[in-house]
């Protein structure tokens, strides 16, 4: 498999380049509008239906709409950076692309191929590294724009997407560590029997949430959260620039799909019992497992948008460090004995009998965890009542003696 | 053998494109950090020449410590340096004025010794000679090399750098940490203190004209008791003399009840 990517010539791979990337911006295309049309039918309403068919060319339109607008640079922004910040963000985040395997083997022009423009042995990590270039490009829009909200937005983004990928990269490691490879070609072939999704399922629901949290999304989306900071990093940018911003953000969400579907769904594997679907049209019936699971993983993300109030800053923050992370650390603890056994060839029973002391232990912790939280609530109900009516009850309009409303310089203060 | 022809023996086609397409970037960068004037602007080339030089290890056959190099470096130190700069000031450029006398040229000196002598060793070490030993490095795999290596013959110097760095980031912790001088108030703590002793009306003040006979903007709103609020009406009305008072209708209040008893 890797060898019939590596012997491409030159010709072959400028060709996969630009399918992946035109797959990327139609998709992006598309699930602009099938996220609206999903959120309008989980809130009751019809969504966007007039341009096109359905409205399928909703997105369409709104490019060519953006694209005709005024395109604005505020006075107190940082020329160079504010133009630099959307070119990083729209750049990267194809690039983690490159190494994700679309198809099985596949015949293009003649020369046997896989639609994946590379494969190296750290792919996984090199995804990673993308996506931590990628921030750059929220962080200095925000900084850039010289303008409070934005820069609000830029901060809260760098904060919460370090923490996250902490998160998303520790998830990782049960996966490598089954797998015994980086490489996303060699991760999506051990998973033929069982997928990892299954086996390491903790990595999974761990990885699923960070990658939330990393792509910026409801109920994650503080960087732009709309009630609090209007847009967010990109308050400030209009016409093309914001597109560009636009096209990174969900670009990001069908590549962290992608990542999703090669770590943990088997990749461009068909369905477990439909294996022979995948020699259907010269092995370009692969794609459409692949792209269906990807979808799977959008319509998550359009169904949490639908469904989850936002969170409020500092309990966001909380669960990623306090929950997510040492979760994770203790599963990969697990995880890396399990394997060790099994690398030795230690006897079932001696993997069962591990397995099921880690489950009881967790159980014994959880249940004293549990206790200790009871007696924590019972400690607080149990508290001295302040002297003040247990119900805040306001005071009456003419209880107010004094009403001061600072008005633009001085204060009004009015005496009744 | 001279150096230029050793280079070109041993540099594939591809590797040479792209050094030279980078090597005056990341040189131009570098140069660059040092001289521009704003904080932010110096760490983004900073960031700049760290991209370029992990792709340079990758171009070396070490696509490990390339990709490395930039999650922790670029993804995560230069991003809390932004972090930093960022709450620091939007606008802070650095103040060029020497504060140590003399430190500038010795800072000169310095430089250029610690250059100069890189450079006479590095190119003691490596130009003029013949690369080997790299198919072995690599020969199962570069990760499972690396691996082999640090969890290896180095496990016990990872170890203890490990040690080390945990301990440091861990007093840093405590250093940085301050115990609050009293039980910090949670949101619906606020919330009820600012109902009990607001100095304003919970649901705002009152409009014009609530609960009196007419609702135009002159009209002051009536509170419970029957007074007129003067705050709802506007300052400007106010000061023109405009402002109504309650006994103004008070002809017709009387004509209405009158109607009302008959």
């Amino acid at each position: 498999m890797r060898e019939i990517i590596l012997d491409d010539p030159l010709s072959i791979v400028i060709l996969k380049a630009v399918i992946i990337f035109v797959i990327c911006l139609v998709s992006t295309i598309l699930a602009v509008w099938g996220e609206r049309r999903l959120v309008a039918r989980m809130q009751m309403r019809l969504g966007p239906n007039r341009v096109g068919k359905f409205g399928v060319l909703q997105g369409l339109a709104d490019g060519v709409k953006l694209a005709l607008k005024e395109d604005l640079i505020p006075a107190a922004a940082d020329k160079i950076v504010f133009i630099i910040a959307p070119i990083i963000s729209a750049t990267t985040c194809f690039m983690a692309f490159a190494v994700i395997p679309m198809t099985g083997e596949i015949t293009l022009f003649g020369e046997k191929t896989s639609l994946q423009l590379t494969d190296i042995s750290v792919g996984v990590l090199y995804i990673l590294s993308i996506a931590s270039i990628g921030v750059y490009g929220i962080v200095l829009a925000g900084w850039s724009s010289g303008s409070t909200y934005p820069l609000l937005g830029g901060l809260r983004s760098s904060a919460q997407v370090i923490s996250y990928e902490i998160a998303m990269g520790l998830s990782l490691v049960a996966v490598f560590l089954y797998a015994g490879s980086m490489s996303t070609i060699d991760i999506v072939n051990s998973q033929s029997s069982w997928w990892f999704a299954v086996t390491l399922f903790p990595s999974f629901a761990i990885y699923t949430i960070s990658m939330v949290g990393e792509t910026n999304r409801a109920p994650f989306d503080l960087a732009e959260a709309e009630g609090e900071l209007v847009g967010g990093f990109h308050t400030e940018y209009s016409s093309l620039k914001f597109a560009l911003f636009f096209l990174a953000e969900y670009v990001n969400i069908i590549g962290v799909s992608a990542l999703a579907t090669t770590l943990f769904l088997g990749g461009y594997h068909a369905l477990p019992g439909l294996g022979f679907t995948e020699s259907w049209l010269g092995g370009w019936f692969t794609f459409f497992w692949f792209f269906a699971k990807v979808l799977f993983f959008f319509f998550i993300f359009v169904w949490l948008r639908g469904t989850l109030p936002r969170l409020r800053y500092d309990q966001f923050m909380k669960f990623g460090w306090k929950v997510l992370i040492p979760a994770n650390v203790i599963w990969i603890m697990v995880v890396a004995v399990l394997r060790y056994f099994s690398n030795q060839g230690t006897p079932r029973s001696v993997i069962i009998a591990f397995a099921g002391g880690v489950i009881l232990i967790y159980l014994f912790a959880s249940m004293i965890w549990e206790r200790a939280a009871k007696n924590r609530a019972e400690t607080v109900s149990s508290r001295p009542v302040p002297a003040a009516p247990s119900f805040p009850i306001p005071k009456l309009p003419m209880d107010i003696s004094t009403i001061s409303v600072p008005k633009a310089g001085q204060e009004r203060v009015i005496h009744e | 053998m001279n150096l230029a022809a050793i280079v070109q023996d041993q540099t594939s086609h591809a590797e040479a494109v792209l050094f030279y397409l980078l090597a005056p970037i990341t040189v131009l960068s570098a140069v660059g950090m040092l001289l521009v004037k704003k904080a932010v602007h110096s760490a983004l080339l900073l960031a700049a020449v760290m991209i370029s030089l992990a792709i340079f290890y990758i171009l070396n056959e070490a696509p490990f410590l390339g990709i490395v190099q930039i999650i922790v470096y670029t993804g995560a130190v230069m991003m809390l340096f932004l972090f930093i700069l960022m709450l620091v000031g939007v606008d802070s450029a650095d103040s060029l004025v020497e504060t140590i006398k003399g430190q500038r040229i010795l800072g000169i000196i310095a430089a250029v010794g610690v250059g100069g002598l890189l450079i006479a060793l590095v190119s003691k070490g490596n130009l003029g000679h013949r690369l080997f030993g790299l198919e072995m490095a690599n020969g199962e795999g570069n990760v499972q090399g690396i691996a082999k290596l640090i969890f290896g013959q180095y496990v016990w110097p990872f170890e203890v750098i490990s040690a080390l760095l945990i301990t440091a980031a861990l007093g840093s912790m405590v250093l940085a940490h301050r115990e609050p001088d009293s039980d910090k108030k949670d949101q619906r703590a606020l919330s009820e203190e600012r109902v009990r002793q607001s100095a304003q009306p919970v649901a705002g003040l009152p409009g014009p004209g609530t609960f009196a006979r007419h609702n135009a903007v002159d009209i002051p709103a009536l509170l419970p008791d029957g007074t007129s609020s003067d705050v709802s009406v506007s300052d400007v009305i106010t000061a023109r003399g405009h402002l109504a008072k309650p006994g103004d209708f008070k002809f017709l209040e009387t004509s209405d009840d009158d109607r009302e008893g008959n």
